[in-house]
């Protein structure tokens, strides 16, 4: 690949007996870009979409990790385990401004790295454009609710609800 | 091998499949887990009936299989990013497997009695 572009370029420059092929009298033909962009050509609705996705993939992963792994130390392993989980359990938890503000960012995180997953799932294995578009459309309704219902929750907790 | 397949099996194949697997399950239970909790906006009673559930033995037992399926897709990920980022992170992906399977075994054993403590209190005695 690499010898057959160096070969290429040796013989358009013509230096291989020190006589130039082409000079100002004599022009190299000129060749058109096999997709020159003209006045008829689309905006490129290319983005780096994609990009962001993967690495938000990889940065909400190493965030997730220390989060729900607490989270999950905390709910079922220290202090009896599931035993004490109860509406009075987190109303103790969410009287503090710092488990609400964990709480928060691992909805948000977990939300979003899951929905994109999933996203990912679907685009794999979703044959026709139809049945692709659909179960993104529901898979996006389903994340847009969770995350505003959990978001509410926290932020309207009231532990004295009755 | 059928033929033409992408497909390769082996230590890097089949970590993706359970990567997968192990996302799509915790995303449904991240679902229904945002809807329980939400309960504590109906009624402190409506929350502990639900939460009830979670302490039924079929149920705690699930919550083992939860944290089975977290750690692996945690542990899992820290391997892709390293595959990822890591220059010879490729080099070394099988090796970096089979850490993130004997990390999750040892992490498996210690969570078994701190997880499964309230059913084997209520099923054995005190």
């Amino acid at each position: 690949m690499s010898a057959d572009s160096t070969t290429a370029g040796a013989t358009a420059a013509g230096a291989s007996d020190g006589v130039p092929l082409y000079d100002v009298d004599n022009p190299a033909p000129v060749i058109e870009p096999p997709r020159k962009r003209t006045g008829k050509t689309p905006k490129s609705t290319r983005t780096n979409f994609e990009l962001y996705g993967w690495l938000f993939m990889r940065l909400s992963g190493i965030v997730l990790v220390v989060l729900v792994l607490g989270h999950l130390l905390i709910q079922l392993m220290l202090d009896g385990g599931v035993s004490k989980i109860g509406f009075a359990f987190v109303a103790g938890r969410w009287a503090s401004p710092f488990w609400q503000a964990w709480d928060l960012c691992m909805l948000w995180l977990a939300m979003l790295h899951g929905a994109n997953g999933l996203r990912t799932v679907i685009n794999d294995y979703a044959q026709r454009d139809n049945t692709r578009f659909w179960l993104k459309m529901l898979l996006y309704t389903a994340t847009v609710f969770t995350v505003l219902l959990g978001t509410l929750v926290i932020f309207t907790f009231d532990p004295n609800i009755r | 091998m059928p033929a033409g397949t992408l497909y390769r099996g082996r230590e890097g194949m089949w970590s993706w499949v359970a990567h997968r697997v192990t996302g799509v399950l915790i995303f449904f239970f991240l679902f229904v887990h945002v809807l329980d909790t939400a309960l504590v906006r109906v009624s402190p009673e409506a929350y502990d009936n639900v939460v009830a559930t979670y302490k039924t033995p079929i149920v705690n037992v699930m919550e083992y299989g939860l944290v089975a399926a977290i750690l692996f897709h945690a542990l899992n990920g820290l391997r892709v990013i390293a595959v990822d980022f890591w220059s010879k992170g490729p080099k070394y992906q099988k090796q970096l497997l089979w850490t993130v399977v004997g990390v999750w075994v040892v992490l498996m054993a210690g969570a078994f009695y701190p997880v499964l403590q309230h059913t084997l209190r209520t099923l054995f005695g005190s």
